[in-house]
Order: structure tokens, then C-alpha cells, then sequence
């Protein structure tokens, strides 16, 4: 196995000597992980060449919230990444809080947490269905899309929608748990927690899979750092980092879980990763159902939101989601506006920059399979 | 490579004949959760189309459209209208809405084949929907609003009592910007002021720590701030949207603590007032907040303004029927003095017929404007009521504004329940006296401000309703009264007006008092008018007809305040000043 990685650029190749051939993969390919696309220089069946491509969804959003008032940008943001909004909203809540000195209550910091790890699980169920899709295992997708299914349902009674949230506002949550929420997430739980065994069954344990997995688009340790590789792509070239642990947030502290690493850093060790992961969202999920206090106030108020003033400052806030390191970047200048906000997604890096590096010697046919092993979504990368 | 990994993929034959999760609409539907951001549904009746909604809508979606409702004051008789091709059911218009009259229903499904269907009028348009109790409601614990009011600093009742120092102390730097905070800027409040002044702006002012724009947005339509800061009968506040969640804006303590903040010596550099003049003249009969207030806008487009009064001093009922408790003499000065230096000229002491003839004055002046008030106090009508323990409230309060002690002894009767009442009534709890308020229905019909009602109970004001007086006669002391009262039972009138009492012969009382004050109402002296000028202005119950800009039948005679106006409040009255201002300045242009 490569752990060292060759950073000079890749060789210019000659088209007109008819050896090559250069083809779109996206952006409306379905192995493409969202509206982006790979500009890929082919010799035979193996790549020679990559150019990644996106714009096609730019919708400027770090521009629109500057001219937006703070309460505004609430119903924003969620749209950034699209499948994970709610790291979102608990960033840009959590950032506007930092800078306006409110303090969240103790009740809203859970429910906070209980919503982020609900997405994780949601996020990963989401990317497994389409990694198993990726390599020709269609029929899991269907699987874990149905149990993504289970886990909206749950949103939808916590939060009043499915897949824009809205519901971690600056000041703490809109809402409490509705009644019997615990048992019917246990009851969740339950079935993703059989899921999981059977796709462990069936994916993990697939000669196919494995075959055509294992050894794809190893990310060698000194990329980590040089790239700015973060979350699992990361913990899966045996790096012990996890935001959670690191700079704890919410409630994080007091729960139980350790940081899962694997060391072949290629596509089968980053699924391992994740499915591992998902076991530990699970005990998560179930730790803080147990431990959450049951009442108490859930928001604090803020000053009147139609013309919420936030003295000149700036931050960086930070959250572990389920493709690494998310943060918000938030510039404030004492008037009604965000001066300016960065939003720093993990997508950008492993969608543009490491993918171009990976996919060269790969075959055409695991493409796919490669971009969906790296876990990104181009929606994040235009913000 | 294990043989079991070859196998175990056959494992996904197992969930081949699981039923699907998906559900084929529309064949079966499932609704949505119990909170789920639906469509909306607006309460058409409890919406007061304050356009929190449209403000606070990052996407546009709504707009406030006129329907069948009639604004009326405290409602705009907008709604808001929702464009589904914009909104993106976030619910900030649901958090936002300060009548609670907007939620979401849990239905999630509309089909059509005609676009513009997708915009609709909540509570208007008829939906389906509108009967499903589930859907996202605002929790009652999630408010985007604050509802509770920057207390204010008040002198305890006891020391209240001690003196005629003013009771309220005005909001300090904190409270006032927290307070300020609280606007929503609905704009609603500015309809309903008969002065129509720039509240939300000044608040705004406050916010941003611009009070000297503050003051200049004061005055564009109410010379008399320092005043109305202190004992308007702010029905802003009345009116204000939030007050349908929690407690009205204190706008009124807001304006005084602009006012508060600025030095008088400051006003001249502040407010620019050129006054150049054009050579007209307008005089002005009665130097009260409504001959003021136009003394003031007229002297600011440049005419020659003489205001003639019968008292000392100028101020009229401010000066001599509010107790200073409630507005200091320093404070009216303040608002007055700054008017007459821009160049007003006086005349006190004079009154009009007596001293001067009313047409000499109509023949020497461009125009003039009468707002002489109401002085002369009703009578009881009972026998007896020449006693000379009987006393007018508005004689014992100007008595005590002008620096007498009215006498009134160790127990006092008042009758009536309006605000000169309330006044005379703690008037004479600060003179030491035991009070007892008579008044004819029940305390819920007293024309008096409930701030008012509730101070004078604090201060131990003894209050009987539901007593009729029937007469006053002489007791053994030549220096008391006995006074004979019914009880009163309540009557419906039978056309849905307010009950009428109606005097029960069995149940009568008698008590002695020292003086027995009474304050059942006050008319206007017109005596001072020619007959036939008397006959040509209109008189409608003791008031004078005018129009919106208190034109009347003379061309060059305007009239305000008390003696044409309904209401019959300070607030009313400086608005009449301002728009008879503006009605005398178009008929001075237009004659030329």
C-alpha cells in the first residue's frame, strides 16, 4: 500500500495522439453524489486525468445572509447541505450566540444534541444506501432509505418537518419533546439496529464488495494534514481525531463514546468507519434519551429579533458532522447584519481538491464508488 | 476471500416480500405530524394586520392585502396573503405573530392545476384545512416577542401621599432602551394617535441613542411632549399589538424620556424652528395645550401669533386641572416657555368680552382659533347645593395649582367618577382629608382612566358605586354638609347601551362631611361671542361643529380642544392646535 502521496502535479496529456478519450462523469450522473461533475481523461479503462467541476448549484449563500437580519439566516441555512441541515443551524445558532453572549438552558443544549445525532444517523443511513448503490447493491439503498424514512418520521414530530428542520434557533430549540417521543425512537433504534447487522451481512461481507473496495483510493497519511482531510476519511488513515472529543460541545462531554479509527484508509476501511459510527449514534442516541432532563426552558430569549443588533466581533464555531470538521466562520459589525459569514464545509476538500488526487489509476468503473467512499455533498461546497 | 462472503450477500432475499414504507397517494394518505409546518390558517377576527408576518418573511411570500375588514383603530384591516411559490414554511411568521392569530395546519397537500391558486388569503380564502386542530403552533414558551413591560420606578403610595411631588420617576438609560426594544413597528399606534405622531420612529430614536432626533420627530407633531409624557391618555397604548400576548409598549414613559434627557436650553439648536415671517396675524383664544399647539405651528410658518388667556399663566387645564403630583409645573414650563420664545405673543389676564371685545380681535387678524375649554362646572341639580360646603372640583384643583389651600377639611365626599374626580379625590388625600368617592353606576362604567382609578384606590380613596346623591342640607356645624344618597339598582335600557341606575326610595343613606366636592362634568362660557356669531358656528350638544381641519361655518374662525372635540383629552386638543394650524395657513394662502 502508497502511504506516501506524489504532490507534483499531474502530467499534461496529449488528446490528439488518439490514445485518450475525455468524458463527463456528471453532473447528472447517480454514482455523482449531487450536482457536480469530473471532467476525466481516460487511457483505456483507467484515468489519467481529473478536473472536478461544480457551479452547478450556486445559490451564494454566505452573500445572501448578509442581507438578511440574524432571525432570517435561521430558515437559511438548513439549505446548505442539504441530506445534514441541522449541523447548520446549530453552528450559525451557536456562533450568533457566542457573539451575542446569550447562554443556552441546560434542556436546549440536549435536544440540540439529541437532533445532531439523529442527523448523523439519518446522513449515514442515506450515504450507505448509496455507497451499496455505488457498487451495484441497489437493493440496500432501498433498505436504508426506508429506515432514513423512520428517523424523518422522528423529525418530523420533533421539529414539524422532514428534511429543513428550522428548529435549532439562535437562543436554544423552538420546541420541546413531544409526548412519548423516547419510546418511539427507542423503537427506531431498535430497527436500525437490525439493519445494520443485516447490512453488515450483505454488504460488508460481500466478496464483490470487498474485491472491489478494498485498496480504492487509499488516502496516505501525509495527505491528512496537507489536504485538510477530516471526519471519517480521516479517522480511517488511523488519525484518532474527532471535534467531538477535542473541543467537546453540548453535552458531549458526558457521554460515553470513543474515537473509531481503522488504518487501510481506502474505501473499505472509511465504510468500516461509518458503519461502526453508526453503532456508536445509536448508543448516543440511547445514552441521552436515558440521561436528558425531561423539563425545563428550552430557549432563552433573545433581544426583539426584527431588530436584533449583535455588537461588531468575530468567531469560529466548530461541530463534528458526519464528513468531518463543519464550522462557521461569523464576522459581526454592531448593525442589524452579518458582516460577514465562511462557512467551512469538509465536502470542498474532499470533493475537489483529494478526489483529483485519488481517482488517477482508478478504474472508470469505480468512480462512483471512490466519490461516494469520500462522503461529500456539493451543495456545501457552494455556499 | 471467505466462502461465507460469497453466501451471505443471498441474504437480501429475505426482505423481498416486505411491504414498502412508501404509501400510494392518493389512495391512502397519512397525514402529517401533530406539530407539522403545514398551510397556513390566519384567525381572521383575532389578526390585526400589524404586518409582523410580512416584516420578519426572509422570502417575500406574504403581503398584506385590504379585505372585507375595515380598519378600525387597533386594526389596520390588512390580512396577510401567502405566495406558495415563495414561502418556505419555516413558521417565523407564526413565531412572530403578536395577535396569535396565525398558525400552520399538519395538511401537506394541494394539488392544482391553476398557479395562481397558490396564493391565498388565510381566514379569506376558504381551505379545507382550516378544521384540522393539529399543525405547528407557536409554543407558548418560544417567544420571539417580549411581552413584559422595563418596569418603572415609582414614590410609594405613603410617600405619595406626603406631597404633591411627582409620583412617577421616568425610565433610566436601561429601562428605556429595553423598553424601546419591545416596538415591532407596526405602525398601528400612529392611526390611533389623534395627534398621528411618528411613535415607532421615536422609539427607534431611543434605540439607537439618537435623541435628539427623537425630539425633532416629537415635534413635528406635538409641541406639548414633556406633557403628553406624563398624563396622556395614551391610547397608543390601548391599541398597541403586543398588547394582545402581553403588556402595551409604555409609549408614553418613552417620550417623556426623551424630553427628559434634553435640557430646555437645548431645543432652539435642536429644533431649527426659523419662524420667518410673513406678515399675517392670527390670534388665539385660550392659552390650553390646544391653543398652544397651533400657536406654535403657526408661529413656525411665520405668523404674527397673539394668544389672549384669562388666567396668570398659561397651560389652561393642564396648569389648572392636573395636579402637579401628576404633571410638575417645571414640565409644562418647559413645554410652553419653548413656544413662547419662538415669538408668541401673550396677552395674559384678559379675557375675551370683558377686556377685549371678540371683534375687535376678528377684525385686527387674519383669523382666529378658539379653544377656550370647559370651565364652568355642572350643577348636581338637588336642592341644597348652594351650600357653601359645596364645592366644584375644578375649583379645588385650581385653587391648588394656584398656590391656595382649598380648605377642604378633615372628610370629604366627592361625586362623580371621571378623571377631575380622581384628581380632586387625591387632591384632598394629600391635604390630609378621608375620602369618600360617590358616584352613580358601577366602577366598571367610571369615564375615569383605570390608572387613575387604581392609583386613587391605592392611595385609600373610599369608593361607593351605585349611589345617586338626592340632596344636601345644612348640618349643626355651619362648616359641614349632609348629604342624602340612594343606592341605585342597574337597568338595562333595553337597546343595548350601558345599564341606567335607577335611585331605590328604600334605601337611603345620610353622612356629614366637611365639603362635599362635586365633579360631574364641566360645559363651555361662550358668552364672550356675539349673539349672531354664536348663531352662525353650529352648536351641537354644548360643542361646536368643525371639520377636520376645525373649519366652521365663519371662514376665519377655527376651533379646538375641549370646545369641539368629543374625546376631549389634552392629546385631542394639540392635535386640533396642529390641524387648525394647517386648516388657517391653507385659508390665509388661498384668500391672497
Amino acid at each position: 500500500m502508497n502511504l506516501t502521496h506524489d504532490f507534483s502535479p499531474t502530467p499534461e496529456v496529449d488528446l490528439a495522439s488518439g490514445k485518450y478519450v475525455k468524458i463527463w462523469h456528471g453532473p447528472q450522473h447517480p454514482g455523482i453524489t449531487g450536482n457536480m461533475s469530473l471532467e476525466l481523461t481516460l487511457c483505456g479503462d483507467e484515468i489519467v486525468n481529473c478536473k472536478t467541476h461544480v457551479g452547478y448549484l450556486h445559490r451564494g449563500f454566505e452573500k445572501l445572509m448578509e442581507r438578511r437580519t440574524y432571525i432570517q439566516n435561521f430558515p437559511l441555512v438548513c439549505r446548505i447541505a442539504v441530506p445534514e441541515p441541522t449541523f447548520n443551524e446549530y453552528l450559525y445558532s451557536a456562533g450568533i450566540e457566542d457573539l451575542a453572549g446569550i447562554e443556552v438552558p441546560e434542556l436546549a443544549k440536549w435536544l440540540r444534541c439529541l437532533n445532531l445525532e439523529l442527523m448523523r444517523l439519518g446522513s449515514f443511513l442515506m450515504w450507505l444506501g448509496g455507497a451499496s448503490g455505488a457498487f451495484g447493491m441497489s437493493t440496500v439503498y432501498q433498505w436504508t432509505v426506508t429506515h432514513r424514512d423512520y428517523i424523518l418520521d422522528l423529525f418530523e414530530e420533533m421539529t414539524g418537518a422532514r428534511i429543513y428542520h428550522m428548529y435549532i434557533s439562535p437562543g436554544g430549540v423552538r420546541a420541546p419533546l413531544p409526548d412519548g417521543f423516547k419510546d418511539r425512537c427507542l423503537m427506531v433504534m431498535k430497527k436500525v439496529e437490525k439493519l445494520l447487522y443485516e447490512v453488515e451481512t450483505t454488504v460488508l461481507n460481500n466478496a464483490v464488495f470487498k474485491k472491489r473496495a478494498i485498496g480504492l483510493g487509499v488516502i496516505s497519511s501525509d495527505m491528512v494534514d496537507a489536504y485538510g482531510v477530516t471526519g471519517p476519511n480521516q479517522r480511517a488513515a488511523g488519525y484518532a481525531r474527532d471535534t467531538r472529543k477535542d473541543s467537546p460541545y453540548l453535552v458531549y462531554e458526558q457521554l460515553d463514546f470513543d474515537v473509531i479509527t481503522a488504518t487501510g484508509s481506502d474505501a473499505f476501511d472509511r465504510t468500516i468507519v461509518r458503519y461502526q459510527e453508526m453503532h456508536q449514534c445509536v448508543s448516543l442516541i440511547r445514552q441521552m434519551l436515558d440521561r436528558m432532563p425531561t423539563d425545563g426552558a428550552f430557549h432563552t430569549p433573545t433581544p426583539n429579533v426584527l431588530h436584533w443588533k449583535i455588537p461588531a466581533g468575530e468567531t469560529y464555531v466548530k461541530a463534528e458532522c458526519t464528513r468531518g470538521e463543519y464550522g462557521y466562520y461569523i464576522e459581526t459589525d454592531g448593525s442589524e447584519y452579518v458582516r460577514r459569514v465562511h462557512i467551512r464545509g469538509p465536502s470542498y476538500t474532499h470533493a475537489i481538491a483529494v478526489m483529483e488526487k485519488l481517482v488517477i489509476g482508478a478504474n472508470i468503473a469505480d468512480v462512483a464508488g471512490l466519490m461516494v467512499s469520500l462522503h461529500t455533498y456539493p451543495p456545501e461546497i457552494e455556499r | 476471500m471467505k466462502l461465507k462472503d460469497v453466501i451471505s450477500p443471498f441474504y437480501v432475499w429475505q426482505r423481498a416480500f416486505e411491504k414498502p414504507y412508501t404509501n400510494t397517494k392518493p389512495i391512502d394518505t397519512r397525514p402529517g405530524a401533530d406539530a407539522y409546518r403545514g398551510f397556513h390558517v390566519n384567525d381572521i377576527d383575532k389578526c390585526v394586520g400589524c404586518s409582523s408576518c410580512q416584516t420578519i418573511c426572509q422570502n417575500h411570500a406574504i403581503d398584506m392585502v385590504t379585505t372585507d375588514k375595515n380598519s378600525m383603530p387597533g386594526d389596520s384591516g390588512l390580512r396577510p396573503r401567502f405566495d406558495y411559490g415563495r414561502c418556505c414554511w419555516c413558521a417565523l411568521c407564526v413565531d412572530i405573530c403578536p395577535s396569535g392569530s396565525l398558525h400552520m395546519s399538519n395538511e401537506y397537500a394541494w394539488v392544482s392545476d391553476d398557479p395562481d391558486s397558490f396564493r391565498f388569503t388565510p381566514g379569506v380564502d376558504e381551505k379545507p384545512w382550516y378544521q384540522h386542530e393539529q399543525g405547528y403552533h407557536r409554543d407558548p414558551n418560544y417567544n420571539l416577542l417580549k411581552l413584559e413591560r422595563a418596569e418603572m420606578d415609582m414614590l410609594s403610595t405613603e410617600e405619595g401621599l406626603k406631597s404633591f411631588d411627582e409620583v412617577v420617576s421616568g425610565y433610566n438609560h436601561e429601562q428605556a432602551i429595553a423598553e424601546a426594544d419591545r416596538c415591532i413597528e407596526c405602525n398601528i399606534c400612529i392611526a390611533t394617535c389623534p395627534a398621528h405622531m411618528d411613535i415607532p420612529d421615536y422609539i427607534k430614536a431611543i434605540r439607537e441613542q439618537d435623541l435628539e432626533e427623537g425630539l425633532r420627530i416629537l415635534y413635528k407633531t406635538n409641541p406639548f411632549s414633556a406633557t403628553c409624557g406624563r398624563i396622556c391618555t395614551h391610547r397608543c397604548e390601548d391599541d398597541c399589538t403586543i398588547s394582545h400576548l402581553g403588556k402595551p409598549l409604555a409609549i408614553r414613559w418613552l417620550k417623556r424620556y426623551i424630553i427628559d434627557q434634553i435640557p430646555a436650553e437645548n431645543f432652539a439648536r435642536i429644533l431649527q424652528d426659523s419662524c420667518e415671517e410673513n406678515g399675517k396675524k392670527v390670534a388665539i383664544v385660550g392659552a390650553g395645550p390646544g391653543g398652544m399647539s397651533a400657536a406654535y405651528y403657526l408661529r413656525k410658518q411665520g405668523y404674527r401669533v397673539s394668544v389672549y388667556e384669562a388666567n396668570k399663566r398659561a397651560g389652561g387645564m393642564l396648569r389648572y386641572g392636573v395636579p402637579t403630583y401628576r404633571l410638575p409645573d417645571d414640565q409644562l414650563d418647559k413645554d410652553i416657555d419653548y413656544i413662547i420664545s419662538l415669538g408668541v405673543t401673550m396677552h395674559y389676564e384678559t379675557k375675551v368680552g370683558i377686556d377685549i371685545e371678540f371683534n375687535t380681535i376678528l377684525d385686527n387678524n387674519d383669523a382666529v382659533f378658539l379653544s377656550t375649554g370647559l370651565n364652568v362646572p355642572s350643577n348636581l341639580r338637588i336642592t341644597g347645593e348652594e351650600h357653601p360646603r359645596v364645592v366644584s372640583g375644578l375649583q379645588v384643583l385650581f385653587d391648588t395649582a394656584s398656590g391656595n389651600n382649598p380648605n377642604v377639611g378633615q372628610k370629604v365626599a366627592v361625586i362623580g367618577g371621571g378623571n377631575v374626580a380622581m384628581d380632586a379625590a387625591r387632591v384632598s388625600r394629600r391635604f390630609g382629608a378621608d375620602v369618600t368617592v360617590l358616584y352613580r353606576r358601577r366602577l366598571e362604567d367610571m369615564p375615569a382612566d383605570p390608572e387613575e382609578i387604581k392609583e386613587a384606590t391605592e392611595e385609600h380613596c373610599h369608593f361607593v358605586t351605585q349611589a345617586i346623591p338626592v340632596k344636601i342640607v345644612p348640618a349643626d356645624n355651619p362648616n359641614q354638609a349632609i348629604i342624602h344618597w340612594g343606592e341605585a339598582e342597574m337597568v338595562d335600557d333595553g337597546k343595548g347601551g350601558r345599564p341606567r341606575p335607577i335611585l331605590q326610595d328604600d334605601k337611603m343613606h345620610t353622612e356629614t362631611y366637611d365639603t362635599i366636592i362635586s365633579a360631574i362634568g364641566q360645559s363651555g362660557d361662550y358668552s364672550f361671542l356675539s349673539e349672531s356669531i354664536r348663531n352662525d358656528l353650529s352648536l351641537k350638544w354644548h360643542k361646536f361643529e368643525v371639520d377636520d381641519r376645525q373649519r366652521t361655518r365663519i371662514g376665519n374662525i377655527f376651533i379646538g380642544g375641549d370646545v369641539a372635540n368629543e374625546v376631549a383629552d389634552a392629546v385631542s386638543a394639540i392635535a386640533d392646535g396642529h390641524n387648525a394650524a394647517i386648516g388657517i395657513h391653507q385659508y390665509i394662502s388661498e384668500k391672497v
